[in-house]
């Protein structure tokens, strides 16, 4: 198979949130904590390929996708799009970004103002780039209405997010992050809000975007079982690092990080005669105030080393395509 | 052996301006002691408020309208309030979502331990600490964090709280509601695991709800799967899962990713629930089902037993595995 194009690069990104301190704390303490959300993460996603980013609550994915959206600025690192710099880009740059760089988001009850009609929702984006008015504008919205199987396009552009389901209000969320024909859609738990009977469609109509208009995506998920569905390529971040990143066959057939391992053994599957399998992990995710020294994962991990505590390990090759962040290897 | 819990044909209904919205209507199951029954449905599908009306604890404007509890032989759904009062937490639990919401976030762990012991058994304030902290040490929490408020917990250490409060007095059937789901899935797993020993330890009746089925199958004996009010499949779980009869269980399972299979075809069932205050007239999944036929429109299904214990609620079925 022929290498595709790198679509994104991400180079050592970093975000540090600082930590809201009353007034009285500031003057006691004196120095400012941050919440250290990603750290010095790097990845590649090629043209047409999906990354599906993976981690529990508060490991940072959520965070990664506002940056490369460039929602909220980096503190540190690169964000290189189709070979161009982005991370500081500003005005009329960053606008143009935009028509190429989309987002979903997880919410469709916060993410659609509850005042604005179906279509008129959609066709934000065509006015605010000023790709097109009036009637052509109204034709591209019912265009993309139908699309994501919003049917008919003449009923739904009147319609008011309250009047819609969980799903299509979703789909309008995709209708309108796809109208610009972006290349790059990041997509942050696009249905972990959805019932569970109607994910699979949601899923389908993604792929089949996708496939249409060869998109890139960076797909954020907690949920593994999801990830391996959607994705070519999976990162595993854990603590505002990423432990494991690898084609998503790599990652399910020979999971290297033992955090990796240990998510993987966790995750239920809907079949009541498989062997029970059994996880050694202590405790619970720390903070990313303070972080754990050298690899984060250390104290929940059964294989740490005097090495894990002091050095952070770095991400290395175990296989073609496949990298690990682990002393054991 | 005797069922703990057997549940005929109950309805409960919330009376709105609109209309009474049929939440829970004609829902028949049964449990052994000691066994766990899954209650999985999506969202309004009236699981929660199923679970609800065991302990009677549906609030107005939701009312128990008719239909019987049965729990260890006594119908409990006409109960009143003071005879409910002997029996909810004592012999029937229940942990929440959030435990955080139900910890009074003023009183140390222990004390609401100690609490729930006294209200329920007349001892010594000193022996229902020592049970106390025998609690804890048994829910995987070092008793010397007895004196600690909720907030100091992790969401994963308040659930294993939530647990000790329910378990505390030894109850015969303990109702979990979404318990896990605000908890990442390894502290999930490990409070799954501690949930199935404690179970075999005190011998305990669960009724396991959640919306996700593959959890469920980690745990449950028995599926009741519920679809828009009604039980739709009541069935053994190896059974439920190797051979699903009707249309919406065998949909449902097709719609949930496996990462144990490779290059699976995941599908979805078209449409939407109905509303449940003007619910169709025949079989509520009609709309939405692939099979569905004339009959199916015009007249519910009854809830036909297919096999000792395998009961399906489908005209496809005429008491036998074969479809008519």
């Amino acid at each position: 198979m022929m290498e595709r194009k790198v679509e994104l690069k991400v180079v050592n990104l970093k975000k540090y949130f600082p930590v809201q301190k009353s007034f009285l704390e500031r003057l006691l303490s004196g120095k400012i904590e941050y919440v250290q959300a990603v750290n010095r993460i790097s990845f590649e996603v090629r043209r047409g390929e999906v990354f599906g980013l993976v981690g529990e609550s508060g490991c940072g994915k959520t965070t990664t996708g506002r940056l490369i959206t460039r929602l909220i600025e980096p503190t540190e690192g690169k964000i290189i799009f189709k070979g161009e710099d982005v991370t500081f880009i500003q005005g009329e740059r960053l606008r143009e970004f935009r028509k190429y760089v989309q987002i979903i988001f997880q919410n469709p009850y916060a993410s659609l103002n509850p005042r604005m009609r179906i279509g008129e929702a959609t066709a934000h984006p065509l006015e605010i780039h000023g790709i097109a008015t009036g009637e052509r504008k109204k034709k591209m919205v019912f265009e993309m209405l139908e699309k994501v199987g919003l049917e008919p396009a003449k009923k739904f552009y009147d319609l008011y997010p309250f009047e819609l389901s969980g799903g299509q209000r979703q789909r309008v969320a995709i209708a309108r992050a796809m109208i610009l024909n972006p290349e790059l859609v990041v997509a942050d738990e696009p249905i972990s809000m959805i019932d569970v009977s109607l994910r699979a469609k949601i899923l389908e109509l993604m792929l089949m975007l996708k496939e249409e208009r060869n998109l890139t995506y960076v797909f954020i998920t907690h949920d593994l079982a999801v990830a391996k569905y959607i994705s070519d390529w999976i990162g595993i971040m854990y603590l505002g690092e990423i432990v494991e990143i690898g084609r998503k066959e790599q990652i399910f057939s020979t999971p290297y990080h033992p955090y990796t391992k240990a998510l993987l053994s966790a995750i239920p599957v809907p079949d009541p005669k498989r062997e029970k399998k059994d996880i050694k992990l202590k405790g619970e995710v720390p903070s990313s105030i303070n972080p754990p020294s050298g690899c984060r994962f250390h104290p929940r991990c059964s294989f740490a080393k005097d090495k894990c505590s002091n050095l952070k390990p770095s991400l290395k090759m175990v296989d073609k395509d496949h990298y690990v962040a682990c002393h054991l290897y | 052996m005797k069922n703990l819990l057997t549940i005929q044909d109950l309805r409960v209904y919330y009376y709105l301006r609109e209309g009474a919205v049929r939440a829970v209507d004609g829902v028949s199951f049964f449990m052994k002691r000691g066994e766990t029954v899954g209650l999985v449905g999506e969202s309004g599908s009236g699981k929660s408020t199923l679970g609800l009306s065991i302990l009677k604890l549906v609030s107005s404007p939701g009312k128990i309208v008719s239909g019987k509890i049965l729990f260890n032989g006594n119908d409990i759904a006409g109960w009143n309030e003071k005879k409910m009062r002997l029996l909810r937490g004592s012999r029937i639990s229940m942990v929440f979502q959030d435990p955080m919401t139900s910890l009074n976030p003023l009183m140390r762990i222990e004390e609401h331990l100690v609490e729930t012991i006294r209200t329920h058994q007349k001892i010594p304030k000193a022996e229902a600490k020592k049970k106390a902290s025998l609690l804890l040490n048994e829910v995987g929490i070092p008793p010397e964090r007895g004196g600690d408020y909720p907030h100091q917990f992790s969401g994963g250490m308040r659930q294993r709280i939530g647990i000790a409060l329910a378990i505390a007095l030894n109850p015969d059937l303990l109702i979990a509601d979404e318990f896990t789901s605000s908890l990442d899935v390894i502290v999930q797993f490990q409070i799954l695991n501690l949930m199935k020993k404690l179970k075999a330890s005190h011998q305990m009746g669960l009724i396991f709800i959640s919306h996700d089925i593959s959890l469920v199958s980690e745990i449950a004996d028995r599926i009741a799967l519920m679809y828009a009010g009604q039980i739709v499949e009541f069935a053994p779980a190896d059974i439920f899962f190797s051979e699903p009869l009707h249309p919406y269980s065998e949909g449902l399972l097709n719609s949930v990713p496996n990462i144990e299979l490779s290059d699976q075809k995941l599908n979805y069932i078209p449409g939407m629930p109905p509303d449940l205050v003007r619910p169709p007239d025949g079989c509520r999944f009609y709309p939405r089902c692939p099979y569905g036929e004339d009959i199916c429109r015009r007249k519910e299904p009854p809830l036909v037993q297919i096999e000792k214990e395998h009961m399906v609620k489908c005209f496809r079925y005429d008491g036998k595995k074969s479809r008519t």
